[in-house]
């Protein structure tokens, strides 16, 4: 198990560097770099002054020899300008020329400063993260359980009509895209003129003027059934659809297996052939597509999030996205590059625990 | 069940007919079918594919199915119809009166759970035993079933043991709530030959000492033979002909029955003085069946207005022991006229040499460990292969699974290189030559036919297409038009209707398809054919007419054969030289008389002792081998079979251990791999006696 262990990860630091390297090149492109110049300095600077800016700030040289700094492994920059002021990558305000270190990139925990938060981007990813890792939670919670019951049921007797309600059910959940979903939702549970808030308030049965709350802004500090049900379920919909049609597969190639006719064959009762025999073997293949779910997610949750002023990691994504964030958006990508790689790991590791015939090599 | 008479039969099927419901229409898959199981009694079910023999079993246990269902006729169970019982009545039944064992044990088992939860959950469900008690109970089952260290084996999973040790546990599953009836679907038939016999006796034995009843499903009449006291002889869904083993065997009175045992290899039948005689035709697909009788159209005493009339009844023959039979003409036919003799053909001299290995050894490196990683482990797949093989000549290679003749073929095919020695084909040495670098002239000389018809042909082209798309690669004829009548040529050679080149796959039978592999195969004049189980996926009555074009076709292109079987009766019947492969070694080489006769290397012996023979004349004597086929990773040191030897003891010095043992010459160029001494050798007996008629 070691050698697979040691062998897969040096394989994800691997991944991780050129995915990391991608990233950079793509964001400090020229005309990434004149905007930002542009929105730092001043936005009528002429185009020299906008190449001093950009040399004069580190954002000169080779690009590898750029990417070695941020990495930390490269020395960071220091320049001396005609002032006699001595500036340099890891020379901040706290931190003088002389105490500064050599390096300064994410291996030595620097991560730079947002230029959209004006913080450093360690402490708002951080505090994203944690945002949306209660968002994932709560969707977590809901659609694995919800889906997987969904997918045996169906699948437990192909072609009943359980089966063709819950797959028109499965379908339909994830032919729908979230940003639809997510306002439909709106429209029907959150909305003080349409859907079915206003005949409760009419009625008296709830207080205030819509049954969920259409913002989960105030779930940032304390989540609540009310302000969070709307983009859990969301998110959840969707993935309950892919995952139960997954499962339901799997369930209904399983069902067909000849040790599911010795087991019925020996006297079990069916529901005991479905927990005992069918269930272990039937999740071997909607396991991988559920860790394929926390990639997805981190994804997922952009629109969401947007869509519901929920201040979690894709809403920072898209703030760093559209304000040319450059330091935000690369630490975004390699969360989201760290989360994909770990999340595929578990899921190689795991399979081989729920599988006792598979041998990875 | 305390008002059940044990003087009464424990099964009683009367005139079950059993359909199955398409969108399209009811396709009748058996019918009228009746059969009676006395306690104590094994009955045996033979038949071709689709004749019907597993639905029957599956009908027994209530399975059908959702599109199956159960039209007329009862079947009773201890006196109790379970036609009409209910699920919860079933359920009560399956497992503990009527227990049912597997063709494929690996798909039986359920491959997530350990195999003593698998075991114990039978009386757990049964008789409400407690988990600990259960387990106890598996593990006494498992002694019995013959298994070696049960406590280990207890918490292994499916996977972690062999195909014998898997067959032995589906086994052991029938038996834990000892069940009145044990029904028994092909239970061997993916199982290698000496493990067959080793399941073959437990299954006599545990038959005897439980008392149990049982309803043996099988192709093959050998095993009938061995196992049951009665049978039944099934066709297209109907039974046609039912008593007891010996009067059916020696005294059958139905054509179809007769027609089955011409055409299958018994001791005696000869390639050139006294060939098989094949059924003429096809199986009835269930929806194309005749009127009046099924076999009609294939039966050499047809009648036109007498057997093609009306439904046919079963026909006691007196004097008999409840012995029946479906034809309405079998008072008229003379039963003890000896048998056409089809074509009596000359034996073809030997010719040139074509394929000479030398040395040949194959070895694959490996690592074990679940991630990967662990110590790398080399398999011997073939040791120091050394044979010769010569114009017009059927070299058998025999040997059960993973014994290294499939690596030997893909080796000659050039789908692998070798590890070290030498290969010549003709005049050219293509040990290291992968089929790639091959040009077209050794590819075409040198062809495969393969094992499963049903695979190896492309679904979506049709067989002209395919035959011809050969010929292209094989650079034959001269241009599109030359190559479809090449094409005709060689359906015509196969035997084949022409019509068939516009045919896709699906619509041949597996005989026919595994014609077009033929055509296929000779499509570029092949000089040398590797024939991997050409047969042994096909019907009985089939098999006779593949083996005979084979041979047909041999004849005529002056080819050599390379036929690997682990089928003794059918080698023993076509080839002229037989080499043993045991482990990756070859054990014993000599022509055929010389093989089939003593001296035999051990494990021939217990090879030839295992086959099951249809004949009631012959006698065998009895050699089960213990244990599995070590795996090729961790082969035992010294001889490759010492670990299962019986006559280990013989040799002195605890050679047998130690020491590789090396090729002992005997009279006629018969090699022999064993340590026995020349005395020893001569003082073997036959394992095959034909009692004199």
């Amino acid at each position: 198990m070691l050698p697979f262990l040691l062998r897969r990860v040096g394989v994800m630091i691997l991944t991780a560097l050129t995915l990391s390297f991608v990233v950079f090149s793509l964001t400090n492109l020229a005309p990434n770099l004149e905007k930002l110049a542009r929105t730092e300095g001043s936005v009528r600077m002429t185009d020299d002054a906008v190449l001093s800016w950009i040399e004069n700030n580190g954002h000169g040289g080779l690009m590898v020899t750029r990417y070695g700094q941020w990495l930390g492994v490269v020395p960071g920059w220091v320049r001396t300008d005609d002032r006699g002021v001595t500036r340099g990558r890891c020379i901040t305000r706290d931190v003088t020329a002389e105490a500064a270190p050599r390096y300064c990139g994410i291996l030595q925990g620097d991560w730079g400063t947002s230029t959209v938060f004006r913080e450093p981007v360690s402490k708002t990813i951080a505090d994203k993260l944690g945002a949306t890792g209660w968002l994932m939670m709560w969707v977590m919670l809901v659609m694995v359980p919800v889906s997987l019951i969904i997918g045996v049921l169906s699948g437990m007797r192909e072609g009943s009509r359980t089966d063709r309600v819950l797959s028109t059910f499965a379908i339909a959940t994830t032919a729908t895209p979230e940003y639809v979903s997510g306002v439909i939702l709106v429209v029907i549970f959150a909305s003080a003129t349409t859907g079915i808030s206003p005949l409760l308030a009419e009625w008296g049965w709830i207080s205030g003027r819509t049954l969920f709350l259409g913002t989960a802004t105030s779930a940032t500090d304390k989540i609540t059934f009310w302000n969070f049900a709307l983009p859990v379920m969301t998110i959840a919909l969707y993935g309950i659809g892919y995952i139960a049609r997954m499962t339901r597969a799997s369930m209904t190639e399983v069902m067909t297996q000849q040790y599911i006719r010795t087991a019925r064959l020996k006297g079990v009762a069916f529901h005991q052939v479905i927990l005992k025999h069918a269930l272990r073997n039937a999740l071997i293949a909607p396991f991988t597509v559920i860790m394929l779910q926390f990639p997805w997610l981190l994804n997922g949750v952009v629109i969401v999030e947007t869509l519901f002023n929920y201040k979690g990691f894709g809403w920072t994504l898209v703030q760093a996205a559209g304000n040319n964030d450059i330091q935000l958006l690369l630490a975004c990508s390699v969360v989201a590059v760290f989360v994909v790689l770990v999340t595929q790991l578990i899921s190689d590791v795991g399979y081989v625990f729920l599988n006792p015939r598979i041998r990875l090599s | 069940m305390t008002d059940w008479d044990p003087s009464k039969p424990i099964l009683e099927i009367e005139n079950l007919s059993i359909s199955f419901f398409t969108r399209l229409r009811e396709i009748p898959a058996v019918m009228d079918f009746s059969c009676t199981v006395m306690p104590g009694e094994s009955m045996g079910l033979v038949g071709e594919s689709g004749c019907g023999k597993s639905t029957v079993a599956l009908a027994v246990m209530r399975d059908l199915g959702k599109n199956g269902r159960i039209t007329g006729g009862s079947i009773k169970f201890k006196g109790r119809d379970l036609t009409h019982m209910t699920e919860d009545e079933l359920r009560h039944i399956r497992g503990s009166e009527i227990a049912m064992i597997y063709q494929e044990p690996m798909a039986s088992l359920n491959p997530a759970m350990r195999v003593g939860d698998q075991l114990a959950e039978v009386p757990m469900i049964h008789q409400a035993m407690a988990r600990a008690d259960a387990l106890k109970l598996a593990r006494q089952i498992i002694a019995d079933v013959r298994l070696p260290d049960p406590d280990r084996i207890l918490r292994a999973y499916p996977h972690q043991l062999s195909g014998g040790q898997q067959q032995r546990i589906v086994i052991a599953m029938a038996l834990m709530a000892k069940p009145a009836l044990l029904i028994l679907d092909e239970p061997t038939t993916a199982l290698d030959v000496t493990v067959e016999a080793g399941i073959v006796d437990l299954v006599k034995d545990l038959g005897s000492k439980y008392g149990t009843s049982m309803l043996f499903i099988s192709h093959n009449l050998g095993l009938i033979l061995d196992v049951c006291d009665r049978l039944c002889v099934m066709y297209s869904g109907e039974a046609v002909e039912t008593g007891n083993v010996t009067q059916v065997f020696d005294k059958m009175r139905h054509p179809y029955t007769q027609a089955l045992f011409r055409s299958i290899p018994l001791p005696g039948a000869d390639k050139n003085t006294h060939p098989l005689i094949a059924i003429p035709g096809n199986f009835p697909l269930p929806h194309e069946r005749p009127t009046g009788c099924n076999f009609g159209p294939r039966c050499d005493y047809f009648l036109d207005g007498t057997c093609n009339t009306g439904d046919i009844p079963m026909d006691p023959v007196p004097t008999h022991d409840r012995h029946a039979t479906r034809c309405l003409r079998w008072k008229d036919i003379d039963w003890d006229a000896p048998a056409k003799v089809g074509k009596v053909t000359e034996k073809l001299p030997r010719g040139r040499l074509v394929l000479k290995m030398d040395d040949l050894k194959k070895y694959y490196a490996v690592s074990s460990g679940a991630f990967g990683g662990g110590a790398e482990k080399v398999v011997k797949a073939n040791e120091s292969l050394s044979f010769e093989a010569h114009e017009n000549e059927t070299l058998a290679i025999v040997g059960e699974s993973g014994c290294g003749k499939s690596t030997f073929a893909k080796v000659l095919m050039g789908l692998e290189t070798a590890t070290s020695g030498q290969i010549m084909l003709f005049d050219e040495n293509v040990q290291d030559t992968p089929i790639q670098a091959r040009n077209t002239d050794t590819v075409s000389k040198l062809q495969m036919v393969f094992q499963n018809p049903f695979d190896t042909l492309n679904p979506s082209m049709t067989v002209g297409r395919q035959i011809i798309r050969a010929l292209e690669i094989f650079q034959k004829g001269t241009d599109d038009a030359d190559r479809v009548e090449r094409m005709l040529v060689l359906l015509d050679m196969v035997k084949l209707p022409r019509a068939f080149a516009d045919r896709m796959p699906r619509q041949l039978s597996g005989g026919q398809k595994q014609r077009v592999g033929i055509a296929r195969a000779f499509a570029g004049g092949a000089k040398v054919v590797v024939a991997d189980e050409p047969v042994s996926a096909l019907d009985v009555s089939v098999q006779a007419a593949v083996t005979d074009l084979l041979m047909d076709i041999q004849r005529e292109n002056h080819t050599t054969l390379l036929f690997i079987s682990h089928d003794l009766s059918i080698v023993r019947y076509l080839s002229d030289r037989v080499m043993v492969m045991y482990l990756g070694h070859v054990v014993e080489l000599g022509t055929t008389d010389q093989v089939f006769a003593p001296p035999y290397h051990p494990y021939t012996e217990a090879l030839l002792s295992a086959v099951p023979i249809a004949d009631t004349r012959v006698k065998k004597r009895r050699i089960v081998l213990e244990g599995d086929i070590p795996s090729a990773m961790n082969p035992p040191p010294g001889c490759p079979f010492q670990t299962r030897c019986r006559w280990k003891t013989q040799v002195p010095g605890g050679l047998c251990d130690t020491v590789l043992p090396p090729v002992q010459v005997l009279a006629g160029g018969h090699q022999i791999k064993c340590h026995l001494s020349a005395e020893a050798l001569a003082g073997m007996e036959p394992v095959i006696t034909i009692a004199a008629e």
